[in-house]
């Protein structure tokens, strides 16, 4: 069964901005899904468009099996969405906010307070109930959000750089709670700009860029592919077929030039000499742009810029 | 959603709403008691003794429904455009966008509001009012559907202008300009028989003057205007405004990107 399934889905704000340029994703039930890129990549605007803040300019957005289009009340009560940005009235009060989301739902104030109850102990905020939203930290505040977006038990959580802006330690437990949920059956998708989150807690990975998705497989291919590096070796002479080399995938580009895959751990001069026990000579080599590499050199560089003191 | 499930979301918004505004009394119940209250001592008592009879009653008989009236319109219109505008500023309209709530549940509940509010202060008014003069109830029916019809249709008004505001500037020009002006010379103070025929004529351009009228042949049995004929019109502006306000809410003008 697909929670989530992004078909050609594109996006253009009204000032011209395209933030979506043909999308298309599926994540499964009880997937672990991350959605990593650097900021302005489309994330928010992804999440926008399933949760029904944003709309969109083309595509199609199915939430288990029932179409944005066509069954958008079915689709959006299976949805629970922490957004990015504060978005709750910080007058109310913490218990207030969160029986009133389920109010929303037409869930009655009986079982409404007592999902509330639930989520708020949870997530560490029952002694926080009687006060108002402003009063809370940063990270209670976002806390507030994952059960505000729980209370109506919805079986796709999703959650838009849900620890942008928290330390180390909350950081932790939210992971914590998150892998729980998930282990609960439910499918959770979040967003971050953190490769280290995305690999410790999600099963599949898609990376966006510039409204565009630039890889989407499971995080075990993913962290293989950063470890390899492509190389491209022009050689002397011809030759007829991709030499065989121990330990490096080798493709023929044309007859005198050679794709070679070298992974992070192994010398380089291995493959030289291998070649060169096959009289195979190279006139020179350089390194093949990888879309990918270059994506997260940009992406660690940003993460520098922005850590947060814990 | 079930229509169960609709009703409970309307509840939800309409018990978030009257939590807002008595939370909040200071800002909204208590300046219209005060208000009306220095309103009947100078008008009513002070002057009003001077001016003697007013459509066969004392003054300040005549204008405790026009007052009344005005309290109405200003708080119901005051409730859902600082209330909606609000919800939208900081962004907790999204609560609301995200969730399976139709745009007729959601405008139903800040309209619910509004005439809560509207009816709230207009009943707080009343109760002042009965310290100054004695009140009869002349058409009992006509006073409530006017008053509901009157409030619902204002409350729908600040609906629209919170769609459109983008400022908080924005959700006082109306009030300030438009509103006051129409309610000051709606016929709350005077009857519109003592004008000079061409302003007379300017008069009954203004939709107040029908709702005042309207809701002080309710209590006092007179009115300057045709109860039946301004009933419908405030009726037929009621439903135009709903219109508007569902569409605006359903395309998600100045609310979706
Ligand atoms: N409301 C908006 N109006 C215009 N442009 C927007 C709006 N929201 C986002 N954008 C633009 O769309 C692009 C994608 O933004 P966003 O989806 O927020 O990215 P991310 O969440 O990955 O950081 C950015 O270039 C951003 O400036
Ligand atoms: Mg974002």
């Amino acid at each position: 069964m697909t929670a989530l399934s992004i078909r050609h889905l594109t996006k253009t704000y009204k000032n011209g901005v395209q933030a979506l340029r043909d999308i298309s994703l599926d994540v499964h039930k009880g997937d672990f899904f991350a959605l990593l890129g650097p900021n302005g990549a489309g994330k928010s605007t992804t999440i926008g468009i399933v949760s029904s803040l944003v709309n969109k300019s083309g595509g199609e957005v199915t939430i288990f099996g029932h179409s944005l289009d066509s069954a958008r009340e079915l689709a959006k009560k299976k949805v629970g969405v922490v957004p990015q940005e504060f978005n709750f009235n910080q007058f109310e009060k913490v218990f207030d906010i969160v029986v009133t989301q389920a109010g929303f739902y037409g869930i009655p104030a009986g079982p409404a307070k007592v999902a509330a109850e639930k989520y708020l102990r949870r997530l560490g905020l029952w002694e926080k109930r009687d006060n108002q939203a402003r009063e809370l930290s940063g990270g209670m505040k976002r806390r507030l959000m994952i059960a505000r977006a729980l209370v109506h038990e919805p079986e796709l959580l999703i959650l838009d750089e849900p620890t942008a802006g928290v330390d180390i330690e909350l950081r932790r437990s939210m992971w914590e709670f998150l892998t729980e949920l998930n282990r609960q059956g439910k499918t959770i998708i979040l967003t971050t700009h953190y490769l280290e989150e995305a690999e410790s807690l999600c099963r599949h990975i898609a990376i966006i860029d510039h409204g565009t998705i630039v890889e989407n497989t499971d995080m075990k291919s993913l962290l293989e592919k950063l470890q390899v590096e492509t190389f491209i070796l022009d050689l002397a002479g011809a030759v007829s077929a991709a030499p065989v080399l121990n330990g490096f995938t080798v493709r023929l580009r044309d007859a005198r030039t050679l794709e070679v895959d070298v992974p992070k751990s192994e010398p380089l001069n291995d493959v030289f000499t291998q070649l060169a026990s096959q009289d195979i000579a190279v006139m020179s080599m350089r390194n093949k742009a990888n879309r990918l590499e270059e994506l997260f050199l940009r992406l660690v560089e940003r993460n520098l810029d922005s850590e947060v003191p814990a | 959603m079930s229509l169960r499930e609709q009703w409970v979301a309307f509840l939800t918004i309409l018990v978030k709403e009257i939590r807002r505004f008595t939370r909040i009394w200071p800002q909204t119940l208590l300046p219209p008691a005060i208000t009306m209250t220095l309103y009947f001592v100078i008008f009513g008592n002070l002057i009003g003794s001077r001016i003697g009879d007013m459509g066969g009653f004392d003054y300040m008989q005549y204008i405790v429904p026009g007052l009344i009236m005005m309290s109405v319109i200003q708080n119901s219109y005051g409730n859902v455009v600082s209330s909606f505008f609000s919800t939208k500023f900081q962004h907790s309209i999204e609560e609301m966008l995200v969730s399976p709530m139709s745009p007729v549940v959601i405008l139903g509940g800040y309209i619910a509001g509004g005439i809560a509010r509207g009816l709230a202060v207009g009943a707080i008014v009343t109760v002042l009012a009965l310290f100054f003069t004695d009140l009869s109830l002349v058409h009992a029916g006509v006073t409530l559907l006017v008053v509901v019809l009157t409030a619902m249709l204002f409350s729908l008004a600040g609906f629209i202008n919170a769609v459109f505001a983008r400022n908080f500037d924005d959700i006082s020009i109306i009030p300030t300009f438009v509103l006051t002006p129409l309610t000051y010379l709606g016929g709350v103070f005077y009857s519109i028989e003592l004008l000079p025929e061409f302003w007379r004529g300017v008069t009954l351009l203004n939709p107040v003057v029908y709702m005042v009228n309207s809701f002080r042949y309710g209590i006092l049995g007179v009115s300057d205007v045709n109860v039946g004929l301004s009933l419908l019109a405030i009726f037929g502006f009621t439903v135009v405004l709903f219109l508007v306000a569902l569409g605006l809410l359903r395309r998600g003008t100045g609310i979706r990107h």
